[in-house]
């Protein structure tokens, strides 16, 4: 692919999509800001559109929508490439957003902790149905107990083919490889 | 209402006054195709007429030069939803226009994810 010689001030030119998921305080934040500008982005979802009538306003607003605050960064390659990465919520009753950030997406980060590996279970279930190509990045924090990779795998009884790394969220270096190997790992199991 | 009790209601903490969707005038569906996160949105150049909400205004210069509608979002300080309604009736106006065709359906080719992976690599 050749591209001509790009000019920030033209806006991205492609902008690609990867999901960083994993449970409440597992560093989805850390790592999203450490590799790239981070910035808020609000979500309102709309749960439901059915019953909503005149008459039983009263009370049900806060049923019908929910806010989902999404860590949202952005990197922005000198050829004019955009990669965004989503920081979403990892309970099963986000799901609803992420059909819509897979879409057309590189693929997933699953962020784990070891001291709650089962966190990330729902997480790994929904991109495997979905075959996002996903890796799983265990975010090593102080004080975590380290165990070996193989018990972290058997565990997490991933497919042998899903890449399960090591990682410290707060270093770019780190993120940054992590980033690396889901791309690899896209293009190994990606159309051709 | 004396001062200080209108004070109380203009406070942050108390949430929008203006529940998010009253922008949209209550559609929580944009019109036509669901524009992506990551769709890229350019003003077509085509005047406006005088009916646009003060959002849209915002939408359109923000647009001049090309954004995703996850940045314009966040720039914003909107929620996604209603910024995807807002573009919606833009787009559907001929105001904006997608700037790239969109992704294909699945997933990247492995050409770009090719020129990504060098592109991570040299950052």
């Amino acid at each position: 692919m050749t591209y001509a010689p790009y000019d920030p001030a033209d806006g991205p030119r492609v902008a690609l999509k990867i999901l960083i998921a994993g449970g409440f305080g597992v560093g989805k934040t850390t790592m999203v800001g450490s590799v790239s500008e981070i910035r808020p982005l609000r979500t309102e979802e709309v749960l439901t559109d059915a019953g909503i009538g005149v008459d039983d306003i009263n009370g049900v607003e806060a049923k019908n929508t929910t806010t989902v605050a999404m860590d949202f960064g952005r990197i922005t390659f000198p050829d004019g490439i955009a990669l965004y990465l989503f920081g979403t919520p990892g309970q099963q009753r986000f799901w609803f957003m992420w059909d819509e950030l897979c879409y057309g997406a590189i693929g997933a980060v699953v962020l784990a902790d070891t001291r709650r590996l089962t966190a990330s279970f729902a997480a790994i279930d929904y991109f495997e149905r979905r075959k996002t190509p996903f890796v799983v990045a265990v975010n090593c924090f102080d004080g975590g107990r380290r165990y070996g990779m193989d018990d972290i795998r058997s565990a997490l009884d991933v497919d042998p083919d899903v890449p399960v790394i090591l990682c410290d969220a707060r270093q770019r270096e780190s993120a940054k490889r992590v980033l690396i190997s889901l791309v690899e790992h896209a293009i190994k199991v990606g159309r051709p | 209402m004396n001062d200080s009790r209108r004070e109380q209601w203009l406070d942050e903490a108390a949430g929008p006054i203006v529940r998010p969707y009253a922008v949209t005038r209550g559609r929580t569906r944009p019109r036509g195709e669901k524009l992506d996160l990551v769709t890229i949105l350019v003003t077509t150049g085509r005047s406006a007429s005088d009916r646009l909400a003060p959002e849209q205004r915002r939408l359109l210069t923000l647009c001049r030069r090309p954004r995703t509608l996850a940045d314009l979002a966040s720039e914003l300080d909107l929620p996604l939803g209603v910024v995807q309604v807002l573009l919606g009736d833009l787009h559907h106006n001929g105001l904006v226009e997608v700037r790239v065709p969109d992704l294909p359906a699945e997933q990247p080719d492995r050409r770009l994810l090719m020129r990504v992976l060098n592109d991570l690599r040299a950052l």
